[in-house]
């Protein structure tokens, strides 16, 4: 194999390397600025709504893996759900329960910073699992949701106003350097 | 004259000889290991940015202001590691390798002149004695990957091997090129020859030691010694903690050396219009430095004996055949047109690469087995 | 007066940052010189399709999410067209072209994967890996939009896709067509001419022609050796028969061959985007499909043209709502088998470099 092109293939190589050195690095300094996530993201928890379920189990009878646990007590001709409990150690946010819901009266969370120190703190139950301030639903399967969600933001509009859906960037917190 | 001279000159008036000749050599001493330290911690910190700026993403940013911190925190980190000892290893010559690494390399910088008369040495075989102590640290990769006792250490030390002897004969022919010039094997008098650099009178010369020092040094493109994608970090993987520190200090020690040695023979050391000597100095090391993170961060790597073919048929005949030249220059050539040779030069420079181009190819391809 | 000299085997063990997952290799050497070669696979063997039968045909569609998981869309796509074939059901005309869609922005972003990978087995310190998914992220951000993952996108479903797609989607997908044709040259301009790449990769690892037709091999391995055999041509699924194409093709079969055709593979994946999104119908998304599928009692065996070469699924049925077996075809375990005579008489450098450019994904060696 000769060297024909007289190292002009490198030059270019090197030429291109210099350029990326002029352009705005894409990094987005977690936690300080967080990027507005998908409106229709499967979150890392399951937002559960007391009023609207009616005990049927579909749910658990969608879940691959049988994560979904309920047990309900007959009462007049309704069912009272007792324990509705999910193990989010084992899910894989696949979102197949939320598109089973006949009621839809579960959907999808929105948080993806569940992470705890023991195992048990994993499992959520009725209590942990009801829609509040906190327990944000997002729109996957429930479009009734989407407008309250901010718009993601994109990289393919990173330096660009279109839609916009230009990067906010929240006020850097005091503390560098040990995260917010 | 250095300065150190003339301090045990001036000590010598009120102490007794021994003592003038001991407190000089101690602060030299001391000034230019502080020196090579805090530059190596620089040349850290620059190049993990630079590659980061390279690679459209921040390099490290959140120890200190911009990240000035973040070597020290290194330091601080491989200090407190656990220093594991392979049982079935060679046990001294594990715990010998790093000193025969590293310390060669802070033996260079005795001869490198910071600015007029700022060394700690002015020996008058100076780049001889610089080719002469880089060449022990061979041994002490060696000595790395043998005492290990691991398969991957053992081949990447062999392939060092092969590789840092080879590439010290280009390098020192394109040395001996710019010592026909200049006519002294002193460091301060190379930097002083040099009203011209010598980077535009002997462009041949420049880029053989150039990619010659790379191969030395052991970075990309001639990294495959500590490849990490093929043997997982080569010679130092059996390494953790301080000695690991001492191979990762050496690595960057190695490139502030040849920087210097560069700035110095090439780019014509301390010299410079406005700003003061020293500030000159150590911008042409990290320009240097600079083109050698840039190298780093574009190419791959080349395969060992692509690696051995590039050195023995391309840059070896070619550093030759500029000594030769740069022979008949010294002797045929006027002295009072300083340009001419520059000419000259780069006609054979050009000349040269596009011969070479099409003739030579590299490394061997499929073997029968 | 010879040297006696002694092979040596090394362990290229599990974990190794350039097996691209836990992948084995014990390498006998002789010098530098590679003389045999020995795959051991099965570090990430899960059971899928042991799993797969205990669970409806809908649920078993995150499962095979898991198995390239770099390309969980085409995964997706291979079984649902799979189990339509067996039961018969007949796909809207939206989400025909949202399949095509989404399957060719999945071809775009594991060959931007296994390029800027390669490159990185080969030295360049992860300059062009960065690069590479710079554009990545962008693809990746707009399937977050579509389905609300990143990696695991459990998006198509017997009879069509699970949701469409919402109003922000098809401008930014437009910018990014209008761009990547940009970046693509970008990188050939960083690696294409580069002399270090043409000398390491160049006639390295070559995979002649009739080897690659005897082992079966597909995709860009196959193609790579001179074979111009592409499933969306020679037995068109889904409506990939409407859109106009090139199927690149190599000549030498050498691992520089292969990088190319990844490289050619993305620009012909921009031209479909292109093409299906200026031709998108309105209408339904998926078919009226019962919640418990029970196709007829059969066997089916359907397959596409996935990223890393031919995906099949081979599916029994017995009448009920869970398939009685279920087979995977992976096509990098059966590119796999010519390793070893890709590889004897190469150094150890050259080994790496070519079991990067088959571009294995241990999801779905080992199922």
């Amino acid at each position: 194999m000769k060297f024909e092109r007289y190292g002009k293939g490198i030059a270019r190589g090197m030429a291109l390397t210099f350029k990326h050195l002029f352009r705005r690095p894409i990094t987005v300094q977690y936690p300080e600025e967080k990027l507005a996530v998908s409106r229709r993201i499967r979150g890392h928890e399951l937002v559960w709504s007391p009023e609207r379920c009616t005990g049927c189990a579909t749910c658990a009878r969608a879940c691959p893996q049988g994560n979904i646990e309920i047990v309900t007590h007959a009462q007049g001709n309704k069912y009272v759900v007792d324990k509705f409990e999910v193990d989010i150690g084992r899910c894989m946010f696949c979102g197949l329960c939320v598109e089973a819901c006949p009621y839809a009266a579960l959907a999808m969370g929105t948080s993806y910073e569940r992470a705890r120190r023991r195992r048990q703190q994993l499992v959520l139950g009725k209590e942990d699992l009801t829609m509040s301030e906190a327990m944000r639903p997002s729109a996957y399967a429930r479009p009734e949701f989407e407008a309250a969600l901010p718009k993601q933001s994109l990289l393919v509009y990173w330096d660009r106003e279109e839609g916009g859906q230009k990067l906010k960037r929240l006020p850097l917190s005091k503390k560098r350097g040990r995260g917010a | 004259m250095t300065l150190l001279e003339h301090l045990r000159l001036w000590l010598a008036m009120t102490l007794p000889g021994w003592a003038a000749y001991v407190i000089p050599a101690l602060v030299g001493i001391v000034v230019m290991l502080g020196f090579v330290l805090t530059m190596v911690i620089v040349l850290i910190w620059y190049e993990r940015r630079l590659l980061g700026r390279f690679q459209i993403r921040l390099g490290p940013n959140r120890l200190g202001p911009e990240g000035i911190f973040q070597p020290l925190a290194t330091a601080l980190k491989v200090l407190l590691k656990e220093d594991i000892v392979p049982s079935k290893g060679d046990r001294i010559v594990h715990w010998l390798a790093p000193v025969v690494v590293f310390v060669p390399i802070l033996l260079i910088f005795a001869v490198v002149p910071l600015w007029q008369g700022a060394v700690l040495a002015d020996l008058n075989v100076g780049i001889f004695y610089v080719v002469a102590i880089s060449s022990v640290s061979v041994v002490g990769v060696y000595m790395a990957g043998w005492g290990s006792n691991n398969k991957y250490a053992l081949i990447a030390a062999l392939r060092t091997v092969a590789q840092m002897v080879s590439y010290e004969l280009p390098v020192v022919l394109s040395i001996l090129g710019v010592v026909l010039m200049v006519g002294s094997l002193s460091m301060t008098a190379i930097v002083e020859a040099q009203s011209i650099p010598f980077i535009l009178v002997q462009p041949l010369g420049f880029i053989i030691f150039f990619l010659g020092a790379v191969a030395e040094m052991n970075r990309c493109p001639f990294d495959l010694l500590e490849a990490d994608s093929e043997i997982v970090a080569g010679y130092h993987i059996e390494y953790s903690g301080m000695k690991f520190a001492m191979f990762y200090l050496g690595e960057y020690g190695h490139a502030l050396a040849y920087s210097c040695i560069i700035a110095t023979l090439f780019l014509g050391g301390w010299q410079g219009p406005l700003l003061p000597p020293v500030v000159w100095f150590l911008v042409k090391i990290m320009a240097i430095f600079f083109i050698i993170v840039w190298m780093r961060s574009t190419l791959p790597r080349l395969r060992v004996d692509q690696l051995m073919a590039f050195a023995w048929k391309a840059l070896l005949p070619m550093a030759i055949i500029n000594l030769f030249a740069v022979a008949a220059e010294v002797l045929w050539l006027p002295q009072t047109l300083p340009w001419l040779p520059v000419a000259v030069n780069f006609a054979i420079a050009g000349v040269l690469i596009v011969l070479w181009s099409r003739l030579f190819s590299l490394g061997g391809g499929r073997v029968e087995v | 007066m010879a040297l006696k000299t002694e092979p040596i085997v090394l362990n290229i063990g599990p974990q190794h940052p350039s097996t691209h997952g836990v992948f084995r290799m014990k390498v006998t050497l002789d010098g530098e010189v590679v003389v045999d070669v020995e795959p051991v696979i099965g570090y990430l063997h899960r059971g899928i399709e042991k799993l797969a039968e205990g669970r409806t045909y809908t649920q078993n569609i995150p499962l095979t999410d898991r198995l390239d998981y770099l390309a969980s869309m085409t995964n997706n796509l291979a079984y649902v067209l799979a189990v339509e074939k067996l039961a018969g059901i007949k796909v809207p005309e939206r989400a025909e072209y949202l399949r095509v869609i989404m399957a060719e922005m999945m071809r775009i972003s594991s060959h931007l994967m296994a390029v800027g990978f390669f490159l990185n087995d080969l030295g360049a310190m992860m300059t062009p890996v960065l690069y590479m998914w710079r554009e990545r992220e962008k693809i990746i951000d707009l399937f977050e939009m579509v389905c609300g993952q990143r990696l695991t996108y459990n998006y198509m479903r017997t009879g069509g896709v699970s949701q469409d797609i919402p109003e922000e989607f098809l401008p930014a997908l437009k910018r990014f067509v209008a761009e990547m044709p940009g970046y693509i040259d970008e990188y050939d301009q960083l690696l294409a001419e580069n002399e270090i790449l043409l000398a390491r990769t160049k006639g390295v690892g070559v995979l002649s022609r009739e080897l690659a037709i005897n082992i079966a091999a597909s995709g860009p391995v196959l193609r790579a050796s001179g074979v111009e055999f592409d499933i969306r041509r020679a037995d068109p699924y889904s409506i990939y028969d409407r859109f106009d194409f090139d199927v690149p093709a190599g000549e030498a079969g050498d691992c520089y061959d292969r990088y190319r055709v990844r490289i050619q593979e993305m620009k012909q994946s921009v031209r479909i985007l292109g093409q299906a999104i200026a031709r998108l119908p309105g209408g339904e998304v998926c078919a009226e499909v019962p919640q418990l599928l029970r196709p007829p009692a059969g066997e089916v065996y359907g397959r596409i043209e996935a990223p890393k070469g031919e995906l099949g699924f081979y599916l029994v049925s017995d009448n009920s709502i869970a398939p009685y077996r279920f087979h995977i075809r992976p096509p990098e375990l059966i590119n796999l088998t010519a390793l070893k005579d890709m590889v004897v008489g190469w150094k150890v450098a050259d080994l790496i470099i070519i079991f990067g450019s088959l571009d294995v994904c241990l999801g779905e060696i080992d199922r």
